[in-house]
């Protein structure tokens, strides 16, 4: 039996986008037909079969127009953003290969990037990175290079201009559409709009946010995004995932760089007889809230170690699929 | 020094200041400075500048200063020396991720940026560093490219970087700087 739905060795010319799109992806084509999307992060393996792979995405794809592959989150070593982006294209699934600053120089960057575009790939996600620090190997050197926003501009130079950045001229640009991630409940709470401003002004043309678990915050700043304009010009989808227990939670609260999660949250999961069942009702509310907020495109679900819920959830919260 | 660092910030409209009169002074002495050679003149000036810099904001001589853009804050003293704002792992109360007993750089920087008159201009996407230009003067890299701001690089390189990042170019030139090197700018050795 084969794995691969297509053949894997078949070369086809590079395709140019449809009429109105930057890349053309399942995740573009949605997001610009005003439909709600839905991107879900996938679990990278710690292996190097691609079966793994395959196992991994396929509670996901079901319900996902794109599927997140981390590149080394929370500088924790896995199987390569690149490598997994490649094998789940050849399956047919959207997939979003996310760009980390802290392991590769701009010279690594923009050849990966022509890589991924050759494999298929049409949806890439800048982000500047966790320091190493974070990770399970701390002695490592940070690169940092670039930072996620100019990464965001270089790869639009490379798109648009057909340009590398030592100028030199790309034969084929890549089509790709191009996300950050922004972070709106964390400090500075009052600049995270501005600097959202930045990344779409750099070339974004989709968001990523990390967990919102405080809907108010996130609810002034999508006020605050909606005055600067910045709703009309970038699709804003907000990362929501379940919390396993209240101990993963004060867990990831006070390890994880980069996630608020109020007391009130913790408090609902800690009363709750089921805590598994708790999280995934609250991660369903918060969805039900968040799609309600004006300038809101759709939702990114990150379920790290719980990726067997997301169907449930996706459904439940009644997100047409 | 951290402190002198935070007083510099929360001085920043009195710094800039201070930096737009001292440009306008390195500017206007291009015309000696190219008649002297700023080959010549390249590592006395950084040694001065380092001095200086160093005390007041904790400068790492990148050679590309972008303090106007950035609250009188230094990037380069951000850990992962981000050039265009705070990353997403801002600890509660605007500390650092990597180094959690110094306020965020960025968290700073946008404070400072509040205060200024061009305080604006810190919403320009920043272009990454020339390593290349580690330990040299970003000051002289200043009144070069402010003096000749249409020249255009031999390098294709430096041109792409440029236009890439148009508007950061105009506003700090050394960002993205496009005239001629001095051979003694150009170090290349203490790269990180």
């Amino acid at each position: 039996m084969s794995l691969f739905w297509t053949d894997p060795n078949a070369i086809r010319p590079y395709e140019d986008p449809p009429p109105g799109c930057v890349a053309g992806s399942k995740l573009e084509l949605a997001l610009r037909a005003g439909k709600f999307a839905v991107t879900v992060e996938m679990n990278p393996p710690d292996s190097a079969d691609p079966a793994d792979v395959f196992e991994a995405a396929k509670p996901l794809a079901a319900v996902a127009d794109a599927i997140n592959l981390t590149d080394a989150s929370g500088a924790n070593c896995h199987m390569s953003s690149i490598g997994m982006c490649a094998l789940l294209t050849r399956m047919g699934h959207g997939s979003v290969y996310q760009i980390s600053c802290r392991d590769r120089n701009r010279i690594a960057i923009q050849g990966d990037v022509l890589g991924a575009a050759a494999m298929g790939v049409k949806n890439v996600l800048c982000l500047t990175g966790d320091d190493v620090g974070a990770g399970d190997q701390p002695g490592a050197k940070p690169v940092f290079d670039l930072d996620a926003i100019s990464l965001l501009r270089t790869i639009r130079t490379m798109r648009d201009d057909g340009v590398f950045l030592s100028g030199r001229k790309i034969v084929k640009p890549p089509r790709l559409f191009l996300g950050a991630a922004e972070n709106p409940c964390i400090e500075p709470l009052e600049w995270r709009p501005e600097r959202l401003a930045k990344k779409v002004e750099a070339g974004a043309d989709f968001i990523q946010t990390n967990y919102v678990y405080d809907v108010p915050r996130f609810e002034k700043f999508m006020a605050r995004v909606r005055d600067l304009g910045l709703d009309k010009k970038v699709f804003i989808l907000p990362g929501v995932g379940p919390l396993a227990s209240a101990k993963a939670a004060r867990w990831m609260r006070s390890k994880v760089p980069g996630i608020h999660i109020p007391d009130s949250v913790i408090d609902r999961m800690e009363k709750a007889e089921k805590p598994g069942d708790e999280g995934k009702r609250i991660c369903i509310e918060l969805i039900q809230q968040i799609k309600e907020i004006a300038g809101v495109s759709g939702i990114h679900i990150m379920a790290y170690r719980r990726e067997h819920l997301v169907g449930e959830i996706v459904r439940e919260a009644g997100i047409d699929r | 020094m951290y402190r002198a660092r935070l007083f510099a910030i929360n001085h920043s409209r009195g710094f800039e200041w201070v930096y737009r009169r001292l440009e306008a002074v390195l500017v206007a002495l291009d015309p000696l400075f190219s008649t002297i050679g700023y080959n010549r003149l390249e590592r006395s000036v950084a040694f001065v500048e380092r001095g200086i810099k160093g005390f007041l904001f904790d400068c790492q001589m990148c050679g590309q200063c972008v303090l106007s853009s950035t609250g009188m804050s230094c990037p380069m003293n951000c850990p992962k020396q981000l050039r265009n704002g705070p990353c997403g792992g801002v600890r509660p109360g605007g500390f650092c991720e990597v180094k959690p007993e110094m306020r965020c750089v960025w968290v700073l920087a946008w404070d400072g940026a509040s205060r200024m008159r061009e305080g604006e201009r810190i919403r320009e996407v920043l272009p990454p560093v020339d390593r290349r230009l580690a330990g040299s003067s970003a000051w002289l890299r200043a009144s070069r490219e402010k003096a000749a701001a249409l020249r255009v690089a031999r390098e294709p390189e430096r041109t792409t970087l440029a236009q890439s990042f148009a508007k950061a170019r105009e506003i700090e030139p050394a960002s993205a700087p496009l005239a001629e090197e001095p051979a003694k700018s150009v170090a290349g050795k203490d790269r990180r």
